[in-house]
């Protein structure tokens, strides 16, 4: 080996990156220019170019707290879905009804909390009746299960018109979720040199952080508890899981209740961010198709990424081409579909 | 075999489950079809639509020139194709002659198109308020009893402008063509007494989340003019209120109607004050108007006082009994005689005489009002001013008006 060659061939390794370090750093450039968009005072040219600082910053929070939204909905849309392998697409009347019940009880009992925590039992509750009466029964029949749900959330919606009528609700947040917070983004400088400060309503941010939480909440009892580990086995090799002694339905009716009780939760804190009215179960389950299908079947990590991507797709086209921005949330599953038809996160099986 | 005896069956039990409603109507009856959003994001707007309607037929003791009325209704969602399947419907295979509705701006428009095939049938409008239904392009067959939406807003931009004093107004509203002529009617006013309008956002009907177009609009307008109905109003308005919203509004003729005004939730303070103009005013003084909301409220499930949407459907449904009062109920030459007294009628409505243009589109009084806090604690439209006899052309020579342009997202402007 000559003298000669020893410095390209230690230049190539220093200049040949891997694959991952070059996303790494790419995230990185990328990473550096939203911390600047979001905290440096913009020149008048964005300004021009993105409306306003205020419109924008706002756009990417909304997106966020959105994302918390859908990902509520959408995981537990994607546990039943994807680890169950059951079609229930009357996932969307569960919120709904979440939502009404949390109404109910909320203006009857004057605590809004509880009104939360009855929108998750009553749900879990018909949730579990729903596995042992119907979906047990169609086990292995996708097209039947997928006929039945249907039906059920045309009669769920019809029952639901006839009592909560079409009417437009507001489930009333208690006094210490009002409000504004004042955060430390600096969105316009007065010509006298007070800076103005970019406000946002506490309740959204109380939103993203409970959303946060159950993502966590789920994630650490899918792979680090024993009943996550029997799901898991349950998804795999049913038969081989019963065999070593295990009640397969039980195991399965508890993430069914836990399933559908996510979706009554997050009926009634979505209701009280905006607003309750028939029609929004087809909207939730559409956004949790769409969710599940971009971040892949089963797969929690998956959920919350395909929620954000969908949310700031959402929040960013309302603003910016308000017109043709229910294209761009489309467009993101199409292109989803075209390059890893099994979703971001989800496994090729 | 087995097979074609089941199709066999399968046929029969369907001709019998349809004969029924293929059957002529007795002779002693008229059927008149009741077309309105029983479904969707504009549910109750229909709702309160259909009593508006029933108010007109309980008033003449459902019966017309001897005969007994027969409401047969059909329910669309907002979206035009669904009116033109639930129109269809209605005359296909009811067999209406007479058909009342549709509720919504684009709808209308749809229905004016299907009248169009339909010359036998005559079509009374509902509230569909888009100016196109009648402006450019009518049909002979297509009757509108109720004003439009840019007719709604007479008065508003001068009173937004002198009297409120708002130099500068961005507007919010959704995107189709009835929120374009409440736009247009507004700004053609306010433009025209040297109002700005730098920023106007247009969102998808049925949207949820406002709170970024909340905060997209510029923080130096003097008010917020908004154009949105039912749910998307309520939802506008709460999220606007979360915010800490605190530029005033002024609404568009549905956003400050009972519709909204009753909804439940804290939405009620941000709107207290704020001025608007349409085809009713809650606190009219007139007896007839006393009248009317007195007979309203014998329907089921009434609001505290009947939304533009009960009245319009009220004035349509009524202006259709005494047409075919006139004609003794016979509508068996197409209905021919049936249009010619609907086009010459004129009458007195609980907001004051109607009458027909040669477009067939009505001209009527408009209220300017402001929302106030009635004593019972309901939120009420307060009366301000009557703007009497508004024309489809606002006062302007038609020649002149047609230059003006078709409404559109980008038509007014003035930055």
């Amino acid at each position: 080996m000559s003298l000669l060659e020893q410095p390209s061939s230690s230049s190539l390794s220093a200049g040949g990156m891997t694959r991952r370090q070059a996303w790494g750093l790419v995230g990185l450039v990328a990473a550096a220019v939203m911390v600047w968009l979001v905290f440096a005072v913009w020149p008048d040219w964005l300004n021009a170019i993105l409306i306003s600082k205020k419109a924008f910053v706002s756009a990417i929070l909304n997106g966020i707290t959105l994302a918390g939204l859908y990902f509520l909905v959408a995981s537990g849309f994607t546990l039943i879905f994807g680890l169950m392998r059951n079609v229930n697409l009357a996932h969307g009347s569960l919120y709904l009804l979440g939502a009404y019940i949390g109404y109910e009880v909320t203006n009857h009992t004057g605590y809004w909390l509880l009104g939360v925590a009855a929108g998750f039992a009553v749900l879990a509750i018909i949730g579990v009746v729903m596995q042992v009466f119907v979906f047990r029964r169609l086990e292995g029949d996708d097209l039947r299960q997928t006929l039945v749900s249907i039906g059920i959330s045309i009669v769920a919606a019809d029952l639901m018109l006839a009592v909560w009528a079409g009417g437009t609700y507001q489930i009333t947040t208690p006094e210490w979720l009002d409000g504004a917070l004042t955060l430390p983004i600096i969105t316009a400088v007065r010509s006298n040199g007070v800076s103005v400060f970019l406000t946002y309503p506490l309740y959204r941010v109380v939103v993203l952080a409970a959303a946060i939480v159950i993502g966590v909440g789920l994630w650490l009892m899918l792979n680090r508890t024993r009943v996550g580990m029997m799901i898991r086995a349950g998804v795999d090799d049913r038969a081989m899981l019963q065999a070593s002694g295990v009640n397969v339905h039980a195991v399965f009716a508890v993430v069914f209740a836990v399933g559908a009780g996510l979706a009554g939760f997050a009926g009634v804190v979505g209701g009280s961010a905006l607003s309750v009215a028939p029609g929004e179960d087809v909207r939730y389950l559409l956004a949790s198709l769409v969710v599940v299908i971009v971040g892949g079947m089963g797969s929690i990590t998956g959920a919350a990424i395909g929620a954000l991507l969908i949310g700031l797709a959402e929040q960013i086209g309302l603003v910016y081409f308000p017109t043709y921005g229910i294209v761009l949330t489309f467009v993101i599953m199409v292109v989803t579909l075209a390059v890893r038809p099994q979703g971001i996160m989800g496994k090729a099986r | 075999m087995r097979m074609h005896r089941r199709t066999l069956l399968a046929l029969a039990v369907f001709t019998g489950l349809t004969a029924p409603s293929m059957a002529l109507a007795a002779d002693d009856t008229i059927k008149i079809g009741l077309l309105a959003t029983f479904e969707g994001p504009f549910t109750v707007l229909g709702e309160d639509g259909e009593r508006g309607a029933m108010t007109a037929v309980a008033e003449m003791n459902g019966t017309v020139a001897g005969k007994k009325v027969e409401i047969v209704k059909g329910s669309s969602d907002a979206s035009p194709d669904s009116a033109v399947r639930a129109a269809r419907k209605l005359v296909e295979q009811d067999g209406v002659k007479v058909l009342v509705g549709p509720l919504s701006g684009d709808e209308g428009i749809a229905v004016k198109d299907y009248a169009k095939t339909q010359p036998n049938v005559t079509f009374i409008n509902g509230t569909s308020a888009a100016q196109d239904t009648t402006l450019r392009d009518p049909a002979e067959n297509f009757f509108r009893f109720s004003t439009d939406g840019a007719q709604w807003m007479a008065g508003l931009g001068t009173y937004a402008f002198n009297d409120k004093g708002y130099k500068k107004v961005a507007t919010v509203a959704e995107d189709y063509s009835f929120p374009y002529t409440q736009v247009f009617g507004f700004m053609a006013e306010f433009c025209k007494a040297g109002g700005h309008v730098p920023s106007k956002s247009w969102v998808p009907i049925g949207n949820k989340d406002f709170s970024s177009v909340i905060a997209a609009i510029p923080e130096d307008v003097d008010a917020i003019y908004v154009a949105l109905g039912g749910a998307d109003a309520v939802n506008f308005l709460t999220q606007y209120q979360q915010g800490g919203g605190s530029a005033p509004l002024i609404g568009g003729s549905i956003t400050v109607d009972q519709t909204v005004l009753t909804s439940k939730g804290k939405l009620r303070d941000v709107l207290k004050g704020t001025p608007s103009a349409g085809p009713t005013a809650d606190t009219n003084d007139a007896p007839a108007w006393k009248t009317f909301v007195e007979a309203y409220k014998k329907q089921p499930g009434a609001f505290p006082s009947p939304s533009l949407f009960a009245h319009g459907y009220y004035v349509d449904m009524k202006a259709t009994l005494l047409g075919l009062d006139q004609v003794g109920g016979d509508v068996s030459d197409g209905g021919k005689k049936l249009r010619d007294a609907l086009s010459k009628l004129s009458f007195d409505t609980p907001t004051g005489k109607v009458s027909l243009d040669k477009n067939r589109n009505a001209i009527a009084d408009i209220f300017l009002t402001e929302v106030t806090e009635g004593a019972d604690g309901n939120l009420m439209n307060k009366l301000v001013k009557v703007v009497p006899q508004v024309n489809q052309t606002l006062g302007i020579p038609e020649d002149e008006f047609m230059k003006l342009g078709a409404v559109n997202r980008d038509n007014p402007s003035c930055p």
